[in-house]
């Protein structure tokens, strides 16, 4: 970590406790009934959104799916105008009409999510098409899950972007589980990474929890696609501390599996790391401030947003 | 300048291509082999690979590919080999092109053309012979359009091509053949707007596509035992420009429909619920549909000519309206 300026890494400490705070609170608002519809929480692998952004230019562009909070915010989205739309208020990003799942704001660099889980691997590999023709310089970079692997989608968008040799960096979040479906059940490979060879090009496998570990591995993958080396396809071990949507209860994983997962937490680890490179405890724990702050003025701001507009149904 | 239908698609490509450098082509074998029918042929040489790209067989991804780069600044035309393919891109038409711009509330377009070679005549059998614009022109944020000869088809790919919404480009693989008159020099033909090519008191025929020429034989058989009738190209199918189609049938109180396609759900279910709905006080009589059979569309050329209806079927449609 001494590689990185201490004051970067603790804004990008501040951005996983945000995340983390954000899917909380979010999670306690629709418990108290003021947010419709649903949600697909991130709380848990706030490493590798954080983690992977951290490895772009502001100029670049990521794309996101379902579960997509975490990218979004970690991309520079305001919360308050994250929540807004995930509560269908009219000051929402996307003014309403896109929900929890579908975000977008282009002009920072967030393409967009969607509830196709594999579909916007295509998406994306399309826009680095474009940043190759037009010669903008600029990386994308693709989140989707395990489970989108299982999707024709995946195959085709992922050979494209190799046969193309397009600036485009394919991050899976593995998370054990497409919904309740453990991985196991959905292909018989050990790692999604290995699938890479298919295409050639590079896989790689890292600790989704460490920021550290899927910083450094996604910025490998963004310098060569950046350089006209083409693709990465990047596997980020991680794991989800909730359900997949805010109906699951979890009851297809056992409680050993989950003290397991709750030990490799990326918040402290990421806050030890900090505290082993220099950090003072004060500054951790002003980060942390900072994190409930911003959480808090967005709820007030979403809360108190007025609905949209009925002319633009 | 009499030219084929094919060419006239071609010579719109090529012209805004060389107008536009952010439209790219995306398909199947449409770089040196020119694609399956060769509306390319010498493409690649004139403007490169780069903006004329071979594809592998992966309708889904290169569409979703065009999509991305529809997003990010190019302007993307596909050719899928044959419009059957399609069920291939769907999710990607749907779930993506169509949605963008409205979900993500105007902060993106996407400037996509999908062109879609239709349409049965040519004996390829049931998978490489369908009109697939049903499963299209119900989709919101998909514009659909049909033209029925070369000048319509050129002037509407260029519009196609300059619209920042995606339009699929339902071309019929057996127009392909046919010559017309194509106006010199450059011109756009309107995206969303229904055309009268003939007038008559009778009965209105609305067709589009293929179907039109369809429609013109028989009002022409028709004229010659004194029923003279109008004939509507709907040219696009989403929109529908029911004011045309309207004025038409209020004028002539009798209408019937034809598609080229097979009837339950087709466009002619749309088009006659909402004549229905807008002239139902000026119909003297029910309106009639003609369309092929609710079957696939079989291979052999003698029984594919028996299911696909044509001017024959249209003119005994009118007949049994006037009587």
């Amino acid at each position: 970590m001494t590689a990185y300026p201490l004051d970067q890494l603790l804004s990008h400490y501040q951005s996983l406790v945000l995340i983390r705070r954000f899917e909380e609170r979010l999670s306690d608002l629709f418990a108290e009934g003021k947010v419709p519809g649903t949600a697909h929480f991130c709380l848990g692998q706030e490493a590798t959104a954080v983690g992977a952004i951290a490895a772009l230019e502001p100029r670049d562009l990521v794309t996101s799916n379902h579960r997509g909070h975490g990218h979004f915010l970690a991309k520079g989205a305001a919360p308050r105008r994250v929540l807004a739309e995930i509560m269908g208020k009219a000051t929402g990003y996307c003014a309403g009409r896109s929900g929890s799942q579908h975000m977008s704001h282009p002009s920072i660099g967030f393409l967009g999510s969607n509830g196709l889980t594999a579909g916007m691997i295509p998406v994306a590999t399309g826009a680095a098409l474009s940043q190759q023709l037009l010669g903008t310089g600029r990386v994308v970079l693709c989140f989707f899950g395990d489970g989108a692997t299982g999707q024709g989608a995946f195959h085709e968008g992922v050979i494209l972007g190799a046969i193309w040799q397009l600036p485009v960096v394919y991050f899976c979040e593995n998370n054990g589980f497409a919904m309740s479906t453990p991985v196991a059940e959905s292909f018989r490979v050990i790692s999604v990474a290995e699938r890479a060879t298919a295409y050639g090009i590079p896989g790689v496998v890292v600790d989704g929890n460490d920021y550290f570990a899927v910083r450094e591995a996604t910025q490998a993958a963004v310098d060569r696609a950046r350089a006209g080396g083409g693709p990465t396809l990047i596997e980020a071990i991680t794991w989800r501390q909730c359900g997949h949507s805010r109906s699951d209860k979890c009851e297809y994983r056992s409680e050993a599996e989950e003290a397991e997962w709750l030990a490799r937490d990326p918040l402290p680890r990421m806050a030890e790391a900090l505290r082993a490179g220099g950090a003072a405890a004060e500054q951790i724990a002003e980060a942390e401030r900072w994190a409930e702050e911003q959480v808090l003025a967005a709820v007030e701001y979403a809360l108190m947003s007025p609905e949209p507009d009925l002319s633009r149904a | 300048m009499q030219t084929f239908f094919s060419h006239a698609i071609r010579d719109a490509l090529a012209e805004e291509m060389e107008r536009d450098s952010r439209v790219i082509m995306i398909g199947e074998d449409i770089a040196e082999y020119g694609g399956a029918f060769k509306i390319t042929h010498g493409f690649a040489e004139r403007f490169g690979q780069e903006r004329v790209r071979n594809t592998p067989i992966s309708e889904g991804g290169f569409t979703g590919v065009a999509v991305g780069a529809a997003l990010t600044g190019l302007r993307p035309v596909v050719e899928m080999m044959f419009a059957d393919f399609v069920t291939l891109a769907l999710d990607q038409l749907v779930n993506h092109a169509a949605k963008f711009a409205y979900m993500y509330n105007g902060q993106v377009t996407v400037p996509l053309v999908m062109r879609l070679p239709s349409g049965a005549g040519r004996g390829y059998g049931p998978t490489h012979s369908q009109s697939m614009e049903r499963y299209l022109y119900n989709t919101p944020g998909l514009r659909v359009v049909a033209p029925s000869d070369p000048a319509e088809a050129k002037g509407m790919l260029k519009a196609a091509i300059r619209c920042d919404e995606p339009v699929c480009f339902i071309e019929s693989k057996v127009l392909y053949g046919r010559r017309g008159e194509v106006p010199e020099g450059d011109y756009t033909v309107p995206l969303d707007q229904a055309r009268v090519v003939r007038k008559g008191e009778a009965a209105t025929i609305v067709a589009y596509s293929r179907m039109v020429e369809e429609a013109l034989r028989a009002a022409e058989a028709l004229a010659g035992r004194g029923v003279e009738c109008t004939v509507v190209d709907l040219r696009s199918l989403a929109p529908l420009d029911m004011a045309t189609v309207a004025a038409a049938v209020t004028a002539t109180q009798r209408v019937v429909v034809a598609e080229e396609g097979s009837l339950t759900g087709g466009v002619g279910a749309e088009v006659v619920a909402r004549i229905v709905e807008q002239c139902f006080d000026y119909l003297e009589a029910p309106p009639v549909r003609v369309a092929a059979a609710d079957t696939p569309i079989p291979a052999s050329p003698t029984l594919e000519r028996a299911m696909t209806p044509g001017a024959q079927q249209i003119a005994e449609a009118v007949v049994s309206l006037v009587g």
